[in-house]
C-alpha cells in the first residue's frame, strides 16, 4: 500500500468512538530497541545501517504484527510525503531529515509502526485513539516479542534495554497521551498543574512532540523515567496522572460554566462561526478554532460537529495533508483559501457568500 | 538576615551541614552560595539533594573532569567528551566504558540505576510472556579489595590508595556515592556527611 493512499482513508488512531475521545485525542506507546552487534545509529560504520534496515524489513515481514504492512525507505520518499507522515504523527522530526538508511514500516491500520535507524535502530510505536494505554502497550509489546525472536536486542544485566540516549535506557518505553485541557487553560490553572506533573517524573510537550509548541490547548503528557520502574508501574503512574488531570479539567469546566457560562458559550460559537464563514484560514488558527468547538462538545453543547469530524479536520487541515488532497504544491495563501473551503465542506456549509458569484 | 560570608547582601540560601558530627547552619546570599558551590535549588526534593551532592563533588574536584573527557570506549572509539556534546553514546559497550559518569546521569534523569522491567524472553524457557523480570534492588555489597570501606580510619589512606588502580578507585567512589544517595534519601545526614568526607578524601588522595 503506497503511503499516499493514507490520505483517502479515515485516520484510525483518531477514530471518534474511542474511550474519553473528546478530552483525550490519542495514546502512544513507543519502545526503543537496538540490535546487538551493530553500533548505534550515530556511530555506525558505512553500510551497516543499510544492511540493518533490510534485516529489520525482512524480519518484520514474517511477523503477524506487521502483516500487510507498508515498507518505506525514507530517501525514496518525496519531501512532501515525509512532511505528511510527520503531520500524521507517524514519524518524528528526526526521521524526516536527510539521514541515512532510515525506514518506516506501517501496518494497514496505522496503529502500529516501526521506525528504523532513527535515534535508535528500532522504535516500535503503537498509536491508539482516545485513552488506551494498556491496549497500545500490549500491541507494542507483542510486536517487540515477535521481533526479538529473530533480532537479538542489545541489553545489559543492570540497565535493561540499551539505547543511544541514556534518557531512554531501561524499559526503552515512552508512553504519551495527547490531552485537550481548555478548561484548565481558560481558568489559568494550567501552569501550576503542569509544574506539578513534572515533579512526579512526567513530561509535558506540545502537539507534535519534543520541542513543539502548545497549540489549541493540546498537551502531550509522557513518562520521563525509563529506569528503575517496570513498564506496568510507568503506565499506571501515567494513567493515574491523566485521570487526575481530567478530573481537574472537569472541575475547571464546571467552575467556568458557573461563573462565566455566557462568555464561554460566546467564545465557542464565535469559533464555530469563523470555521463556517471565512475565506482564509491559517493552520495554527484552525487548530485553535477546532479546540474551541471541541470544548463545546465536551461541555455537552448540542448541534456542534462530531469529534470524528473535528479530528479529521485537525489532521487534514495541516499543510502537507492539504497539498496531498489537492494533488499539487500550494503557496501559503492558496493553502489558507483551500483550507477554509475544505472546512466549510466538512461542516456542510453551502451558502457561503462570495465575490466570485 | 545578612549573608554570613559577605555580610552585605540578604541571605537567601539556608543550609544545614553536618561536619565532624556537629550541625552547622549556613546563611548565604545567592552569589556567595554559588561561589561556594551550593546551588540555590538545593532542597526542592530529596532527589535534588542527592544530585546536589554529586554536583558539588564534581565542582569541588574539577581537575578530574578533564581526565573524564578523555575516557574512550574501546569498542567504538567514542570519547566521553564527544558523548557530552551530542548526548548519545556510540554502542552498547559505551555503557560500561563510561559507567561512572553515566551512573550520575542516570541517577539524575531517572532517580535509579537499575532496570526493573521486561527483558527479552529466553527462547529456551517456557514462554511466560507478560511477566516482568523485575529484580529487587541488590543489597549493599561491600567494596571487595577496596580501602576498608567508608568507615575506615582516615589516616590509613595514602598507602592503601596507591595500591588501587584508577578504575578500582573510581568504582569504590561510585559505590560510596550510591551510599551517599541512600543516606540522603533516608535523611541520615550524619552518615551522609561522613560518606561525603570519605569521598572527598579518596578524590583528594587519588591526585
Amino acid at each position: 500500500m503506497p503511503i499516499r493512499d493514507l490520505i483517502h482513508g479515515p485516520i484510525r488512531w483518531l477514530e471518534g468512538t474511542a474511550p474519553k475521545n473528546d478530552r483525550v485525542l490519542s495514546t502512544r506507546v513507543r519502545l526503543a530497541r537496538n540490535v546487538a552487534g551493530v553500533r548505534f545509529v550515530g556511530k555506525a560504520l558505512p553500510g551497516e545501517l543499510e544492511g540493518l534496515r533490510e534485516r529489520v524489513f525482512e524480519t518484520a515481514a514474517q511477523t503477524s504484527s506487521f502483516r500487510g504492512a507498508a515498507k518505506v525507505r525514507m530517501e525514496e520518499l518525496p519531501l512532501l510525503d515525509r512532511q505528511f507522515l510527520l503531520e500524521r504523527h507517524l514519524v518524528s522530526h528526526d526521521l524526516t531529515g536527510e539521514a541515512q538508511a532510515r525506514g518506516l514500516i506501517l501496518d494497514p491500520e496505522e496503529k502500529l509502526s516501526l521506525l528504523v535507524n532513527e535515534e535508535d535502530h528500532l522504535r516500535i510505536q503503537a498509536l491508539y485513539p482516545g485513552l488506551q494505554l494498556q491496549e497500545a502497550f500490549e500491541r507494542a509489546r507483542i510486536a517487540d516479542q515477535e521481533l526479538e525472536r529473530t533480532l537479538q536486542f542489545a541489553t545489559h544485566a543492570e540497565l535493561g534495554y540499551l539505547t543511544a540516549c541514556p534518557t531512554n535506557v531501561g524499559t526503552g518505553m515512552r508512553a504519551s497521551v495527547l490531552v485537550h485541557l481548555p478548561g484548565l487553560v481558560l481558568s489559568q490553572r494550567i501552569k501550576k498543574i503542569l509544574t506539578g506533573i513534572q515533579q512526579v517524573g512526567l513530561t509535558v510537550r506540545g502537539f507534535y512532540g519534543e520541542g513543539s509548541e502548545v497549540v489549541g490547548n493540546f498537551f502531550q503528557i509522557s513518562n520521563q523515567v525509563t529506569l528503575g520502574e517496570s513498564e506496568e508501574e510507568t503506565l499506571g503512574k501515567l494513567e493515574q496522572a491523566i485521570g487526575q488531570l481530567l478530573e481537574w479539567e472537569g472541575r475547571s469546566q464546571e467552575g467556568l460554566l458557573r461563573d462565566a457560562g455566557l462568555q464561554v458559550e460566546d467564545k465557542i460559537l464565535r469559533a464555530l462561526g469563523t470555521l463556517k464563514y471565512s475565506r482564509l484560514l491559517g493552520s495554527q488558527e484552525l487548530i485553535g478554532l477546532l479546540s474551541a468547538v471541541r470544548f463545546g462538545h465536551t461541555l455537552g453543547m448540542r448541534n456542534v460537529p462530531s469529534v470524528a469530524v473535528l479530528n479529521d479536520l485537525l489532521l487534514k487541515g495541516q499543510p502537507a495533508h492539504l497539498q496531498r488532497i489537492a494533488g499539487r504544491e500550494m503557496s501559503s495563501e492558496e493553502r489558507n483559501a483551500f483550507r477554509a473551503a475544505r472546512v466549510q465542506k466538512a461542516l456542510g456549509v453551502e451558502d457561503v457568500p462570495s465575490l466570485q458569484g | 538576615m545578612r549573608c554570613q560570608q559577605c555580610n552585605d547582601a540578604e541571605a537567601t540560601v539556608h543550609l544545614k551541614e553536618v561536619t565532624d558530627g556537629k550541625l552547622r547552619e549556613l546563611h548565604l546570599c545567592e552569589s556567595c552560595a554559588n561561589e561556594k558551590g551550593f546551588h540555590p535549588v538545593i532542597e526542592q526534593n530529596k532527589l535534588t539533594i542527592a544530585t546536589q551532592f554529586i554536583w558539588m563533588a564534581e565542582n569541588l574536584y574539577p581537575e578530574t573532569s578533564s581526565k573524564v573527557g578523555a575516557v574512550q570506549c574501546s569498542a567504538c572509539g567514542l570519547r566521553y567528551s564527544q558523548f557530552s556534546r551530542v548526548g548519545r553514546v556510540g554502542c552498547p559497550e559505551c555503557y560500561d566504558a563510561f559507567q561512572p559518569q553515566l551512573q550520575k546521569i542516570l541517577l539524575r534523569v531517572h532517580g535509579a540505576t537499575k532496570h526493573k522491567g521486561r527483558l527479552p524472553v529466553d527462547p529456551s524457557s517456557p514462554a511466560t510472556a507478560a511477566t516482568s523480570t523485575a529484580t529487587a534492588e541488590s543489597p549493599e555489597v561491600p567494596a571487595s579489595g577496596a580501602t576498608g570501606g567508608p568507615s575506615g580510619p582516615a589516616g590509613a589512606a595514602p598507602a592503601d590508595l596507591s595500591a588501587l588502580s584508577p578504575e578500582q578507585l573510581e568504582r569504590h567512589v561510585r559505590e560510596l556515592e550510591g551510599k551517599l544517595k541512600r543516606a540522603v534519601e533516608t535523611e541520615a545526614y550524619e552518615d551522609a556527611a561522613r560518606i561525603r568526607d570519605e569521598i572527598r578524601r579518596l578524590r583528594g588522595g587519588a591526585e
